[in-house]
């Protein structure tokens, strides 16, 4: 029975998981963003998934209702959000820059370039 | 009245500092306002190390809602502590970054720079002195972001890189963080870190908790460049302004330091960190291979900033070896060295950074013939080359001499002797610099250079002799780490 | 969960699992960057079916809507289609990811099945959040007031958060702002979707307004509703023109307004603290505590909504001029 208890965590942890594996194996900088994205985003499903109550509803009080969704999670979430954009904007206008100076946003191709910046005249 | 809003006071001023300095039209303004911002959260720190130096501890409630419900702001004697090293190298830093800055950053982005910089301050002042485990992450999250744009403002377009890869791979432990607050949350009902200490130990052998505490240290880990989590930093430091070299260089990794200790002993507590989870046998070893590893590759480097950072990767692992010994020495000399390693490498740093406004760069082999051109400026760098050693009188040596004792005391000799070696590597390392400067001669088409200008030399200065003077003297930072470290084996908050 | 709820669930989840390997075979960055859209938009429906309702208007907004818009403006900088890597290393990553998953489903084999309304997560500081803020606050949504009161110094980091992002985007790629003449051509030079954005705009932005005033009593508040409102300007950025939009909402008054946005939410906590409460403690703030709640919370959702609407306008500036001017 523990499977289907639990199976909505498992699923979360899978897509959390897609998400760390895209950002660390991918070798272009905007996919390693949309991994970033999908890892963060998949935390934020544990969160919320975490705070889910039976038979409740979303927390804003009403008459007649008794049991509610714990709010705590989706607080904490929502700022974990405005952080996510915030990085993601931040992390984009880095990219930008790097192709605008390097020509490129493969990885492979900048380390070969900073590469050759270490070891030649200029290191 | 004002004294009881101190702890608030602490973060809340920079923290809003900031927008006020991006509206101020001129440069000079803004930075004579960050810098009298950093000068008053200094003072800020002084008074609350008085007030907690007795054991005391400071709360602070935010909105006037009690915790665990509330956010709550707690200073006692560890983070007033560290508090005090974050924003008094602030108060040296952000008088300097005028001056420096002049050759490194294009005059549009002075104001940008500033702005980051306060709120760089803030979020690190705040990491240290909240006491709700999301407001950690929330304010970690302000010190990255402004991190990151700070180190992007580097000259070389290699700042870029490094400062995408810190940014993915600060990310990445940040997340790691959010899921193991996520996960303690779960198992307790509460994010306030008292509360927290008190709930988790009936939990011992929950498989959650092992989880959680898995995924903070790892996530601090990634912030504190443990090795072989470190790749973020060697680059991030070596192409960053000098300033920001200076500044983030000696305090960022110290903060995710205490955040880890906060959490070790504090949260989780001893009984459950190192009794049930053993974690000084995984921290032990990567201490000693970051010791040995980090200060051999600095030896083979060309960029003198370089270098400076992979000594700062083997510093953090005498860091993580004090704690590893799990004695209260061992933990007074990681705190020590907290204190230590933040004077020598900020007094390093703004030295090169004094070198670079003169001739341009900071590779080892254009320092030749400094010694005579510049001997302030190579006069304050070898004191703070031998304070790294850890030679006797300097602040070097005292660390160094409580984690030798703390190893003897445990009887690990082994460790004794890598000590003792990584010194004399340093000794290799600093050397090369030294005898470029002082025996070898300029070459004869470089132009001429003359001695850094005062508003560089002072704060420079400033940080060298404060390496001296709690070297001679070290009463006052002895005090205090080792009545911090002793609270934390006590357990209580 | 009612039965029904769980299908939804199910349906929603194995959509997500399929579109996550959608975007990591996936080659071209196109469909990368729409696919995580679709991520994002299918993760809002997961957050309204477990009861989250302000955090899944939150996630479609930026994460669907603003997150995909400057995706979009950068890869139409740096080109759609990734180079094939000569060798590709995936067993060290893939290790790693199987360890960090492993240690995950580890910790979760301990916790209370998901939905147990007996969870200790539920147990000890949310219950005073459900049962006593409708009094304390004074406002239905336990969210708005959790987010703005009880936890408000939080909310007050999240608003500095947005406000380093854009300070760290105009570091790095600024706004050019071009000499020439706005391109405000007679007739129009997209006349459909210029009218149809100019019938739109006015509706987006009486949507933001209700969505920032309203957020006591429903889903919103002061960040949905900046986002909506940014929306309204990039919408008419995208059909007229950035200088047109630029003139509309010029980047300098836009900065300053950020700082302000701030300013505001922190001058309340500081004001506060004058009238002798703690910082953001709002009770001090009118005679009444709840009334002072209740202006305390008006004040800070409005300088949130001014920094974000601000902050994300001048973000998606910077990247749209950066475009133009492409080497």
């Amino acid at each position: 029975m523990i499977s289907l208890e639990l199976y909505n965590y498992w699923v979360v942890i899978f897509l959390m998981m897609a998400g760390f594996y895209t950002l660390i194996v991918s070798n272009h900088l905007i996919k390693k963003i949309v991994g970033l994205n999908i890892f963060q985003t998949s935390v934020f499903m544990l969160y919320i998934s975490m705070g889910k109550v039976a038979g409740g509803t979303a927390p804003i009080a009403a008459e007649g209702i008794e049991t509610y969704s714990n709010p705590l999670p989706h607080v904490l979430i929502l700022t974990a959000i405005v952080v996510g954009i915030a990085t993601t904007s931040l992390a984009l206008a880095l990219v930008i820059r790097i192709k605008e100076s390097y020509g490129t946003v493969q990885e492979n191709e900048i380390l070969e370039l900073d590469h050759i910046s270490d070891t030649g005249p200029q290191a | 009245m004002i004294s009881e809003h101190i702890p608030a006071l602490q973060v809340v001023v920079p923290l809003l500092a900031a927008p006020i300095c991006f509206m101020i039209l001129n440069n000079r303004m803004a930075w004579l306002f960050a810098t009298l911002v950093s000068w008053l959260s200094f003072a800020m720190a002084i008074m609350l190390v008085m007030e907690v130096k007795d054991g005391t501890v400071l709360r602070y409630e935010f909105g006037g809602w009690a915790p665990p419900w509330g956010i709550e702001y707690s200073v006692d004697i560890l983070n007033a502590y560290v508090l005090l090293i974050v924003s008094g190298i602030a108060a040296v830093v952000f008088p300097y970054s005028w001056k420096s800055i002049q050759k490194e950053i294009p005059e549009s982005h002075y104001r940008i720079y500033f702005t980051a910089m306060l709120l760089c301050l803030a979020g690190l002042l705040g990491m240290t002195i909240t006491g709700d485990a999301f407001n950690l992450f929330v304010l970690l999250e302000i010190s990255s972001l402004s991190s990151y744009t700070l180190i992007s403002l580097g000259r070389d377009r290699r700042a870029l890189t490094a400062s995408f890869q810190y940014l993915i791979m600060g990310t990445i432990g940040a997340t790691f963080i959010l899921i193991g607050i996520g996960l303690l949350y779960a198992l307790t009902g509460t994010l306030n870190m008292a509360d927290l200490a008190v709930r988790i130990p009936p939990l011992e052998g929950s498989r959650t908790l092992e989880a959680a505490f898995a995924f903070l240290i790892v996530g601090f880990g990634l912030k504190l460049a443990m090795f072989p989590l470190h790749l973020w930093l060697p680059n991030a430091y070596a192409f960053a302004p000098s300033a920001v070299s200076a500044f983030i260089g000696s305090t960022a990794t110290k903060v995710a330091i205490y955040a880890l200790l906060r959490f070790l002993f504090t949260i989780f507590g001893t009984k459950f960190s190192f009794d049930y989870m053993q974690v000084h046998w995984l921290l032990m070893p990567l201490a000693v291979v970051s010791i040995m590893f980090a200060s051999i590759v600095a030896v083979f480097q060309d960029g003198i900033k370089r270098l400076l950072a992979y000594s700062s990767v083997a510093q953090i692992g005498y860091m993580l070896l004090g704690i590893s010994l799990v004695n209260v020495t061992g933990l007074t000399g990681t705190l020590l060295h907290l204190f230590n390693h933040a004077l020598m490498k900020g007094g390093l740093f703004l030295t090169l950074g004094a070198v670079a406004y003169q001739i341009g760069n900071t590779r080892v082999k254009s320092v030749a013939g400094l010694g005579q051109a510049m001997p302030f400026t190579m006069g304050a760098f070898v004191v703070g080359a031998l304070s790294l050693i850890g030679v006797p009188l300097t602040v070097g040596f005292i660390s160094k001499w409580y984690l030798i004792l703390a190893t003897l005391e445990k009887g690990y000799w082994p460790l004794t002797v890598l000590i003792l070696i990584s010194s004399l590597i340093a000794v290799v390392y600093t050397w090369r610099i030294i005898e470029t400067a002082y025996f070898q001669d300029r070459p004869a088409d470089a132009p001429p250079v003359s001695e850094a200008p005062l508003s560089l030399l002072i704060p420079a200065w400033t940080l060298i002799a404060a390496n001296l003077y709690f070297g001679i003297n070290s009463s006052l930072s002895t005090e205090l780490a080792s009545s911090a470290a002793t609270m934390l084996f006590g357990g209580n908050l | 969960m009612s039965s029904i709820n769980l299908l939804i669930d199910i349906v929603l989840l194995t959509m997500l699992v399929f579109t996550t390997i959608a975007i990591v075979r996936s080659r071209s960055l196109f469909a990368i960057v729409m696919l995580s859209g679709i991520y994002s938009l299918l993760s809002a429906n997961i957050f309204i079916i477990l009861d989250a309702v302000d955090v899944a208007f939150t996630e479609a907004a930026v994460g669907a809507g603003i997150s995909t818009v400057l995706m979009l403006a950068t890869i139409g900088i740096t080109g759609y289609e990734q180079k094939k890597r000569r060798t590709i290393s995936w067993i060290a990553p893939m290790v790693v990811v199987v360890i960090t998953g492993a240690v995950l489903v580890y910790g979760t084999l301990d916790m209370p099945a998901f939905t147990d309304p007996s969870a200790p997560i539920h147990q000890h500081v949310a219950p005073r959040y459900i049962n006593d803020s409708p009094t304390e606050v004074g406002i239905p949504n336990m969210v708005t007031s959790v987010l703005a009161s009880y936890r408000g110094y939080d909310t007050m980091g999240e608003v500095i958060v947005v406000f380093a992002a854009m300070i760290g985007v105009f570091s790095l790629i600024g706004i050019r702002e071009k000499k020439s003449e706005p391109i405000h051509a007679e007739p129009p030079a997209r006349p459909i979707l210029q009218v149809m954005a100019k019938f739109m705009i006015p509706f987006i932005i009486l949507f933001a307004l209700y969505v920032q005033f309203h957020g006591d009593f429903g889903p919103g508040g002061g960040f949905q509703a900046g986002v909506i409102f940014s929306v309204a300007i990039i919408l008419y950025t995208l059909t007229f023109s950035q200088q047109d939009a630029m003139k509309l909402v010029p980047p300098w008054v836009l900065k300053r307004l950020a700082s302000i946005g701030v300013l505001i939410y922190g001058g309340t906590g500081v004001v506060s603290m004058l009238k002798g409460g703690n910082f953001l403690d709002y009770s001090v703030l009118a005679h009444d505590p709840i009334h002072g709640q209740h202006y305390g919370i008006l004040i800070i959702e409005f300088g949130v909504g001014l920094t974000v609407a601000c902050a994300m306008m001048l973000i998606f500036f910077a990247f749209i001029s950066r475009g133009d001017k492409n080497p």
